[in-house]
């Protein structure tokens, strides 16, 4: 154990944005591609050589999600418990449009049926657009505060509804969820295919890329002109152990650019979230579809980073009792489990980019009518 | 409010897609093998029977493999769910497993599965045996760590319960991994699936060579199969034995009950082969016996004595009576954390709290318990008898029973005459489901026999669950039975349609059936 506790404790709050970020740049194009599937895809043979340009790596993709549950489960056992057991029915909501995801691959080619076929194509769409939407809408909630609570021995108890999530805000910051996530996947798709769908696909891009750009900016415009923010009143110390019943919080409009003023160097993020969404648009009009990919990667990253950097030290605030909002310093584990989770991570996310990696290239190259005809039996 | 009603709404609803995964799961451990040595076989001799082989069960293994993905994530997003206070109280200890898990696994298999069906022209033959190799690592190293995490609930070790954060905080990581309850799991699971892949391959191949079609094909499937199969069966049964063994020595309770074994006997236990038990009385109605067996597997030794459920319960009892004064002292300690006195006091009987903490069941505060509450309690502490003894025989009747069938099919293997043998076949092909049997009967045993507790003596179930009502857990319910039911019934149309069609299914040129699937009979 290298580090003291209070830089462990930062040092995850990275790591699960590092998390997310992977999160949204590897399984956000799939779900990009799913979204984009129904409608850019105008005939059978055009959709599956949609679904083969992720085909081989969908899955490898999707395991970015299942880790980031993990490890919130590890690093914030309470985030996790709290936060999975009140958005109740918008979890159930993101898992079974998942649930679409597996089949919908695997299954959709191997029966020559045409109203199959159209089933799963619309099956691979709910996989793809729901769960951007609904991280979305729970970030727009997060930013407004959750009704919950915890008993003296730490029971949390949520009050909220589910339609209670879907507020103005919330649906707000779902729609730049969904339009950064389908703005990523169509640059993707433009990449590794030709033709008529690659033309669709950059049209595609053009207009969700326009919609991140106007979503972010007007949720900004509303954070810092709304009544949105807390403010620690007693601040847990950072080396203590964790206990979210001793500090006291208020609610307090304007609360979450202050960290901006605090730390100037911050406003790089925003900044990064203009300057790749519109490097990615720039560049995707010209059909350097590579590039551009690598533009809104840093566009993605801009924005889910914008959004932490804004609560931060606070991860899930509670609207109800402020006080028993949960923060970076006092919904954590224990400091021996995050040093064992750090140096696991370290070992293995440098592998799991290297084969990751390997497996792209080893599958480079567009995806064509001409491929799909040779592989009748064997692609998706 | 946590009723009796949420909590066993959300033990059904966690039983239920549990035991759903584990359809799927059992059949990739094993398959997967299958895949490896019957790709390495064509990487040796270059013969193309054995690619097709590789990719034709390939095939069926994808099939099951997507229900295999989207039924664990259920379980991954479950214990936030449904289980909030679960995670909260161990999440310290159990979360890294998971995560681990995701990092060291799921990633490997995942990855290199989608290479595996779309890589075969675009790698060399060695490189595309590397990455069926890289998978079927990832997938065992996956059952490898959630097993640890289950292990764990079975028998936590190297960890503490801390008043200040008011959960159990890891203590040390290696004696988590290593934990023997973990390993004897881990090999005894992995086997069974092992099994299960072997009881596959070795069934549909009967079905073609009954048909006598692609007979060279499916006589070379039969043969791996029947050898990884005995292999695998053996080991199963030699581990299981490890299992009972494991248990023996952290779960005295379990095995009594799998035992129905209500009094202690004087050493070596002799083993009921066949009991009518009797909850309620405490003794069972009629029983055959095998004497001295019991204390041979339990202990490994003549001399060393089991304790029965009596005696179990007796001592239980005891300790509810301390959990009861650590619950009171534990509330004192949360109002006066510096206290010293309260410390040691807390510190003596912390072991016993989740005992006390039984009681919450029953009343809000401990100070109102009774001692008719306090027998009740205890009483709680043993699973009911008869369906641990039934379930328990029924894994270990099958496991012979495919011990017999897999040496029958592996020596009729070696001289070469299965073929001719239509009883072998017709056996090994109606003995299909018993694989799955035996795992779900298995998981039952271990899962069911840990009842009241979801961390064994630590954490009780009824305490384990998410503040959720009623109404939702009945949504969800049925949520789960109606996807669960439409996806069972798309994934057994397709796994049967392409098993009935066999190896044409590759439109190689080579096979029976090799019209385009859509002409086939249904
Ligand atoms: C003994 C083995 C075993 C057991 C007890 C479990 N699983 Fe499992 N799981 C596997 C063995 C496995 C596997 C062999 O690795 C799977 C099954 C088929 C497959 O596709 O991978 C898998 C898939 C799988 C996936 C999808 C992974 C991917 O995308 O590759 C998740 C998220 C989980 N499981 C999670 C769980 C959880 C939370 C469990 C416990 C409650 C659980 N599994 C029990
Ligand atoms: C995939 C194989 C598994 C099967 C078939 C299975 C089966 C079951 C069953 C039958 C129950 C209900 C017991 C009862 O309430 O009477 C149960 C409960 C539970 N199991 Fe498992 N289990 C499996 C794996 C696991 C693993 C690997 C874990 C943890 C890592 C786990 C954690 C739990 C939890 C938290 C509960 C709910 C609490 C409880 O009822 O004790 N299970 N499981
Ligand atoms: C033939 C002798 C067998 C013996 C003595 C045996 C013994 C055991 C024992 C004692 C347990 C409970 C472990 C616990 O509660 O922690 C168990 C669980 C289990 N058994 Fe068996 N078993 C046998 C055969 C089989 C067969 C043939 C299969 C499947 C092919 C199987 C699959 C399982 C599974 C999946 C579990 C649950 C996981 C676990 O707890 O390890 N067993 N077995």
């Amino acid at each position: 154990m290298i580090f003291d506790y209070p830089t462990l404790k930062l040092i995850w709050w990275l790591l699960v944005g590092v998390l997310l970020i992977g999160f949204a740049i590897m399984d956000g194009h799939d779900m990009g591609v799913g979204t984009l599937l129904p409608f850019v895809g105008r005939n059978d043979e055009e959709r599956r050589v949609i679904i083969n340009t992720v085909g081989p790596h969908w899955d490898g993709n999707q395991v970015w999600f299942i880790t980031g549950g993990g490890a919130i489960f590890a690093a914030w056992p309470l985030v996790y418990a709290t936060a999975f057991s009140g958005f109740y029915w918008a979890m159930l909501a993101v898992l079974w449009a998942l649930f679409f995801r597996p089949v919908g691959f695997d299954y959709r080619s191997k029966i020559h049926h045409a109203g199959w076929r159209r089933t799963w194509d619309w099956g691979l769409f709910v996989g793809g657009a729901v769960p951007p939407l609904i991280f979305g809408v729970a970030f727009g909630n997060l930013l407004q505060g959750v009704p919950f609570h915890f008993d003296a021995n730490l029971v949390p108890y949520y009050t909220g509804s589910f339609f209670g999530l879907l507020n103005p805000f919330a649906l707000l910051t779902g729609v730049v969820g969904s339009a950064m996530l389908t703005f990523h996947g169509a640059i993707y798709l433009a990449h590794r295919t030709e033709g008529e769908i690659q033309r669709r696909a950059l049209r595609a891009a053009l207009i969700f890329g326009v919609l991140m750009l106007a979503g972010f900016s007007a949720a900004g415009l509303w954070l810092a002109y709304g009544d949105f923010g807390y403010v620690l009143v007693t601040a847990p110390d950072p080396a203590a152990l964790p206990n979210p019943l001793t500090k006291s919080a208020v609610h307090a409009a304007g609360a979450w650019l202050a960290n901006y003023g605090r730390q100037p160097a911050t406003l790089a993020l925003p900044a990064l979230a203009y300057a790749g969404g519109l490097a990615a648009l720039a560049l995707a009009a010209r059909r350097r579809t590579l590039a551009a990919f690598v533009a809104s990667a840093l566009a993605l990253t801009g924005v889910i980073g914008t959004a932490g950097v804004s609560m931060f030290p606070f991860v899930l605030p509670s609207s109800t009792v402020p006080g028993a909002s949960l923060t970076v310093w006092d919904a954590v584990s224990s400091q021996r489990t995050l040093s064992i989770m750090f140096w696991a991570t370290l070992i293995f996310m440098p592998l799991i980019i290297a084969y990751t990696g390997w497996a792209y290239r080893v599958m480079a190259g567009k995806v064509t009518a001409a491929y799909i005809r040779e592989h009748e039996h064997s692609a998706y | 409010m946590v009723t009796d009603q949420l909590v066993d709404l959300s033990r059904l609803q966690f039983a239920a897609t549990a035991m759903y995964h584990f359809l799927f799961v059992p059949l990739t451990l094993g398959m997967v093998w299958l895949l490896v040595i019957m790709e390495s076989a064509y990487v040796m001799t270059g013969k193309p029977v054995y690619k097709d082989m590789t990719r034709f069960w390939g095939k069926l293994f994808g099939i099951n493999f997507a229900l295999g993905v989207t039924t664990g994530i259920t379980l991954e997003f479950q214990f936030g769910t449904n289980w909030a206070y679960y995670s909260h109280y161990v999440g310290d200890v159990f979360g890294a497993p998971l995560a681990i898990e995701g990092l060291m696994a799921f990633f490997l298999e995942s990855t290199f599965i989608g290479l595996f069906f779309f890589g075969w022209d675009r790698l060399s033959r060695r490189q595309h045996l590397l990455v069926t190799l890289l998978m079927a690592v990832g997938t065992n190293l996956s059952a490898l760590w959630i097993l640890i995490a289950n292990g764990w609930m079975q028998h936590p070790v190297g960890a503490e319960f801390s008043y200040e954060t008011m959960r159990m905080e890891l203590t040390d990581f290696w004696a988590v991994v290593f934990n023997p309850v973990a390993q004897g799991k881990f090999v005894h699971t992995v086997s069974a699936g092992y099994v299960t892949g072997a009881m596959f391959v070795l069934s549909v191949s009967a079905y073609y060579l009954l048909r006598r079609r692609d007979v060279e094909f499916a006589k070379r499937s039969f043969r791996i199969a029947a050898a990884f199969g005995f292999a695998s069966i053996c080991s199963v049964i030699v581990l299981g034995d490890e299992s009972g063994y494991a248990l023996g020595e952290a779960q005295q309770t379990k095995l009594a009950a799998i035992e129905a074994m209500w009094e202690t006997e004087p050493a070596p236990a002799s083993f009921n082969l066949i009991a009518l038990p009797n909850d309620a009385a405490m003794r069972n109605d009629f029983a055959l016996h095998v004497p001295w067996l019991m204390g041979l597997i339990g202990t490994r030794s003549v001399d060393k004595t089991l304790p029965g459920l009596k005696e179990i319960l007796a001592r239980n009892r005891e300790r509810v009576v301390s959990g009861t004064e650590a619950v009171k002292l534990l509330d004192a300690l949360r109002r006066s954390p510096d206290d010293a006195a309260l410390r040691s006091r807390f510190a003596a009987v912390q072991g016993d709290l989740g005992f006390g903490l039984l009681l919450r069941k029953y009343v809000a505060d401990v100070n109102d318990a009774t001692p008719a509450l306090i027998d009740q309690a205890a009483r709680d502490t043993l699973p009911r008898v008869a369906p641990l003894f039934w379930t328990f025989r029924a894994m270990v009747g099958l496991g012979f029973a495919m011990l017999v069938l897999f040496g029958l099919a592996l020596w009729h293997s070696v001289r070469g005459d299965f073929a001719r043998r239509p009883g072998l076949l017709k056996w090994a092909l109606w003995f299909l489901p018993a694989p799955w049997i035996a795992c779900e009967m298995g998981w039952f045993v271990a899962e069911y026999g840990r009842q009241p507790w979801t961390i064994y003596g630590v954490l009780p179930t009824h305490l384990s669950v998410s503040t959720l009502t009623v109404e939702s857990l009945y949504g969800s319910l049925a949520g789960f039975v109606g996807f669960y039911t439409v996806l069972l019934v798309v994934e057994l149309y397709l796994m049967v349609k392409f098993a009935r069609q066999g190896p044409g299914s590759l439109g190689t040129g080579r096979y029976a059936n090799e019209a385009h699937p859509a002409a086939l009979p249904a």
